[in-house]
């Protein structure tokens, strides 16, 4: 799946690459989706990605921003960012408009064990916002839902207002062997899917086989919870994967913000093994 | 290759360098600190200036001798040469229809020799090297100034209190990563070539044999040298170490000294963290993206758009130390400490790392040699 892209190869990896705002689409109060090209054709043509990878978005004027991409790399053209607007970037980034130009350069970082996941059953996990990078894999695996065993979907979120996209949600459930499970802490009026506290919502994630792979992403508090849950109901910790995040402002591995523990988050992850992180992981002020 | 170089000869060295094209870079003294500067004669090296080192004390005092090296270091290593303090990465250009033009700025350098370099800050620039240089993503700024170094280093012969470089393995003696490495007697240098062109450079000095006597001299002198280092980390791998003592009490007695003012990650020659930014012309046109030197003790290193991870200074000074002598060892094959001392000596309230460190450790550091 992986080639090298021209932004990879070029010799100054800090330069971005012009892009444009093709579509805007607001999810949510604070959840936006970007869809963009690349203005140079060649780059577009060229650029290689896999689910869980990031990219550096740079706005003019105001900064750059690492961001997931959530698109799927075989089945759509266009380079699809979701975002919440939480910080200076991404606040200027929910005021774009369509046609608008932006940097962008990547993709960066190790993205989601795809391959390792076929043949295997699936248990896909996420927290609040956390959906967002786990959704371009969920759509990578139905889009190829013959080369994976069961499906188990969890999102958990606190309150209700952070739960975007339940057609999609509502349209897995009706995808062959596959369960979705979607918990709020607080529910509200119309909420139909359950209310119930913390990870509550893990219990009922049943593991048929050791031979079951979990992708985890939310708060680190949440992941480490989620994570030995499962290691209790036999899934294998190596088996586990969870993706973090951490100040980032190079993504190449150099400026140092990222680093956690051993590792540098931008290169080695976001995406790690379980046994990979655990021991850092929850510890305040790694 | 090894020769003898009279003092009467050194300012030939000089002058070759120049003649070859390269900018002189040595120490000198300014604002009463050792710093690098421009050089073109080797009387305006600090000959006869001595400095004195303990944790967070620095004065130079001015002796009888003439040795152009008899001090340890200075604030600066060669950190500052190949890793600039601020500088634009590139620029962007927006048009009237709302077009977006990138271009890189990738500096311009001239080839610069630098005389006096420390063994500690060799090994401190070969760690950088892995960081910037070479590794999947090259960094067009750093390589372009390094690639632009002829290094001649100096044998440290009068160590500060606060040197270990001999405990962490990196010094007195300078082994590998030069042009030419020179050890300072009374009356002149034994001068060893490393690299082709300090061959070639060497070949063209005039120099002598090198004694039976020079070698007893230079030997007694290495010898002293490492004796009068007393400070030493307990091991040169503490990872386990440091990691099975997260919640030992010393973290909380050196975090209640400490400033969180990063002098120590600024001084130290392996600290590689930056920070990005961008600066727009009031025009709203051009924008110019830089980076400059960040600290881990710093609160906007850790943060998160709703938070900060390392809130407290408790938290920074653990991670820089657990980095540093720590988690370096999986990222690049060895410790971050090279044991040149600056973080204890620039340390405003003279914070020991060592001695924190050896504290929090206790006994169960690696003992290598």
């Amino acid at each position: 799946m992986r080639s090298h892209s021209l932004a990879q190869t070029q010799p100054n990896a800090y330069l971005p690459h012009e892009a444009e705002v093709v579509k805007f689409v607001q999810e949510s109060k604070t959840i936006y989706t970007l869809y963009l090209r690349f203005t140079d054709p060649l780059v577009h043509a060229n650029y290689m990605y896999d689910p869980g990878q990031f990219n550096m978005l740079y706005l003019h004027g105001v900064g750059e921003v690492p961001i997931s991409i959530v698109s799927d790399p075989e089945h759509e053209d266009l380079l699809i960012h979701t975002i919440n607007r939480v910080g200076r970037v991404t606040r200027g980034l929910a005021a774009v408009s369509e046609g608008q130009r932006l940097g962008v350069r990547g993709p960066y970082g190790r993205g989601w064990p795809l391959r390792e996941a076929e043949g295997q059953d699936v248990v896909i996990v996420s927290g609040g916002l956390g959906c967002a990078p786990v959704v371009s894999v969920i759509n990578y695996m139905i889009r190829r839902r013959e080369r994976f065993g069961r499906f188990t979907i969890v999102q958990k979120v606190k309150h209700v207002d952070e739960f975007i996209w339940p057609e999609r949600y509502e349209r897995w459930q009706q995808v062959p062997d596959t369960t979705v499970l979607v918990a709020a802490t607080q529910g509200a009026e119309n909420w139909r899917w359950q209310v119930s506290p913390r990870i509550k919502v893990m219990e009922e994630v049943k593991v048929h086989t050791e031979r079951t792979i979990a992708m985890i992403c939310g708060p680190e508090g949440f992941m480490a919870s989620a994570a030995e849950h499962l290691i209790g109901q036999g899934v294998p910790a190596a088996s586990i994967y969870m993706s973090t995040e951490r100040n980032m402002q190079c993504a190449v591995g150099h400026c140092g913000h990222c680093q956690f523990g051993p590792t540098f988050i931008c290169k080695e992850g976001p995406v790690y093994a379980y046994p990979r992180i655990k021991p850092l992981l929850n510890i305040r002020g790694f | 290759m090894e020769r003898f170089l009279p003092t009467a000869q050194f300012q030939r060295l000089i002058n070759l360098l120049r003649r070859d094209g390269y900018d002189c870079v040595g120490p000198r003294v300014r604002d009463g600190a050792i710093v690098y500067g421009p050089l073109e004669r080797v009387e305006e090296l600090p000959v006869g200036w001595h400095d004195e080192q303990r944790p967070g004390h620095y004065r130079l005092a001015r002796g009888s001798g003439r040795r152009f090296f008899d001090w340890a270091n200075g604030p600066e290593a060669l950190k500052p040469l190949t890793f600039a303090s601020r500088e634009v990465l590139w620029t962007v250009v927006r048009d009237g229809q709302g077009s977006l033009r990138f271009c890189e700025e990738v500096p311009e350098v001239r080839p610069t020799a630098v005389i006096g370099v420390r063994a500690c800050d060799i090994a401190a620039m070969h760690l950088q090297d892995q960081h910037f240089g070479y590794r999947e993503y090259q960094d067009p700024y750093y390589n372009r100034r390094r690639r632009a170094l002829f290094l001649v280093a100096v044998d440290c012969a009068r160590p500060a209190s606060t040197c270990f470089c001999h405990s962490t393995g990196d010094g007195p003696a300078a082994h590998a990563g030069f042009d030419i490495a020179l050890t300072e007697l009374d009356d002149g240098f034994i001068a060893r070539a490393r690299s082709e062109r300090g061959r070639d450079l060497l070949a063209e000095l005039p120099t002598t044999e090198v004694t039976p006597d020079h070698h007893a001299a230079a030997g007694a002198q290495h010898d002293a040298a490492v004796a009068a280092q007393t400070r030493r980390l307990a091991g040169r791998n503490l990872k386990a170490s440091l990691f099975a003592h997260l919640d030992h009490p010393e973290w909380d007695a050196v975090a209640g000294r400490c400033l969180s003012c990063g002098n120590c990650t600024a001084v130290c020659p392996t600290c590689f963290c930056h920070s990005v930014g961008d600066t727009t012309e009031l025009d709203g046109r051009r924008s110019t993206h830089h980076r400059q030197w960040d600290s881990c003790f710093s609160a906007g290193h850790s943060y998160m758009h709703s938070f900060v991870v390392r809130d407290q200074t408790v938290l920074r000074y653990r991670q820089w130390l657990t980095h540093k002598l720590g988690t370096w060892h999986d990222q690049y094959g060895r410790s971050g400490c090279v044991g040149c001392g600056r973080c204890l000596t620039w340390c405003p309230v003279g914070i020991d790392m060592v001695e924190t460190a050896n504290r929090i450790c206790g006994g169960d550091g690696d003992a290598q040699p």
